[in-house]
């Protein structure tokens, strides 16, 4: 029940993208076309639950028995951008068309604030294992849910008459808000 | 070169803002100025991380393999991301509290990591310390102009003298959307009717 409370919380509710700002770059960058925002997803999902792992693992039984809470945000960026590296090599060497169509998302999973951002609230909150687990898989659903919806709404913009100065990042930035609003709408599924 | 150097750094300002023109750094932006108070010191801890981490990374920019560069830009900025958290539990825990995670987070600002690699990577340390410089000062211009958009909107005065009914969704996270967008396409419209050539509207980050 506990889990289920923190999936439904992260993916939906206080989703990463459109209450938490977690994620903005790529939500923006790569949210033109539907097929390239859906890989986008599943690659950071994959990357979300391997980084909720590593960083609740180096954070419990390194940093804290250690007394090391000062090399957090070092320790976990170099686990990230190192977890991102592995990833592409093992994808690159496991299913070879799965990197060609990924291409260069994955590299630009590490700078992604939504990894380092999941990787600090689970620690900031003291979620245990399965918790931060399931926290990381809820994060990446609802990266993928927010990316989705955007990719087919900005499709259907292709052929809508936005005034000129209004092209490109505004009017995108103008429908998240939009959608960020119709999210809120979820707020009181659950309370906390 | 004393030109140049004035250039390097008025280019920050303005025409090459790293929010507006660049669109770069956007969770910060969003996400923190929900009072003008948060989003200038959101954006001094930026500037002071980017100026720090820029000139350093200029210094030893000939030491660094190419292959390992990102790695190593990331750990000195998330030195230096460390040092400026601190300082701010240490000297103003309200604010640090009220910014949360997102002090942390500045480790992955594209700002940052983009300036260090477009700029510090191929400049002298002065010439960076220079566009570091413009570019932290042109962010935090741009949070505390966002900062105070929002503030005013949804908090319902002007400076405790107009009042009217606050804007309350100017404080949610649709409002941070909706204020930056309307501003960008503010901008984007002054900037054609004055007729100025496009000053590139690079990243539409790839």
């Amino acid at each position: 029940m506990d889990l289920l409370l923190i999936f439904i919380s992260a993916a939906i509710v206080n989703n990463f993208v459109l209450s938490y700002f977690l994620g903005i770059c790529p939500f923006l960058g790569v949210s033109n076309r539907l097929e390239k925002a859906f890989s986008m997803g599943v690659a950071s999902t994959f990357v979300m639950v391997l980084a909720a792992m590593a960083t609740w693992i180096i954070n419990n039984w390194i940093l804290i028995p250690f007394n090391l809470p000062f090399l957090q945000y070092v320790a976990f960026i170099i686990v990230i951008a190192s977890l991102v590296q592995f990833v592409e090599m093992f994808i690159r060497k496991s299913s070879p068309t799965l990197y060609r169509s990924l291409g260069i998302f994955l590299p630009l999973i590490t700078t992604n604030c939504a990894i380092l951002g999941l990787a600090l609230l689970s620690a900031l909150r003291e979620y245990n294992f399965l918790q931060s687990l399931t926290f990381g898989f809820a994060a990446g659903v609802g990266f993928t849910i927010a990316l989705c919806i955007m990719a087919g709404i900005r499709e259907e913009l292709d052929l809508a008459p936005i005034p000129e100065p209004f092209k490109g990042a505004p009017i995108t930035l103008i429908i998240a808000g939009l959608l960020a609003l119709a999210f809120m709408g979820f707020a009181g599924l659950i309370s906390g | 070169m004393k030109k140049n150097l004035f250039y390097e750094f008025t280019k920050g300002l303005w025409n090459e803002s790293p929010t507006f023109r660049q669109l770069l750094g956007m969770c910060p932006t969003l996400a923190v100025t929900t009072s003008v108070i948060n989003g200038f010191s959101m954006g001094m801890a930026t500037s002071f991380v980017l100026i720090c981490s820029s000139t350093i990374i200029s210094f030893i920019r000939k030491l660094i393999p190419n292959q390992v560069r990102i790695a190593s830009y990331i750990v000195i900025i998330a030195a230096f991301v460390t040092v400026a958290d601190l300082f701010l539990k240490g000297n103003f825990p309200a604010v640090s509290k009220a910014l949360g995670p997102f002090i942390p987070l500045i480790v992955v600002n594209c700002v940052i990591l983009g300036r260090a690699e477009a700029f510090a990577a191929k400049n002298n340390p002065l010439l960076s310390f220079a566009d570091a410089l413009g570019m932290g000062l042109g962010f935090t211009l741009a949070l505390t102009m966002l900062g105070t958009i929002r503030e005013i909107l949804g908090s319902g005065t002007i400076f405790g003298f107009l009042t009217f009914e606050p804007w309350v969704v100017m404080i949610l996270p649709g409002g941070a959307f909706i204020t930056l967008g309307l501003l960008i396409g503010l901008i984007n419209f002054l900037k054609q009717k004055a007729n100025k050539p496009e000053v590139h509207a690079a990243c539409e980050v790839k």
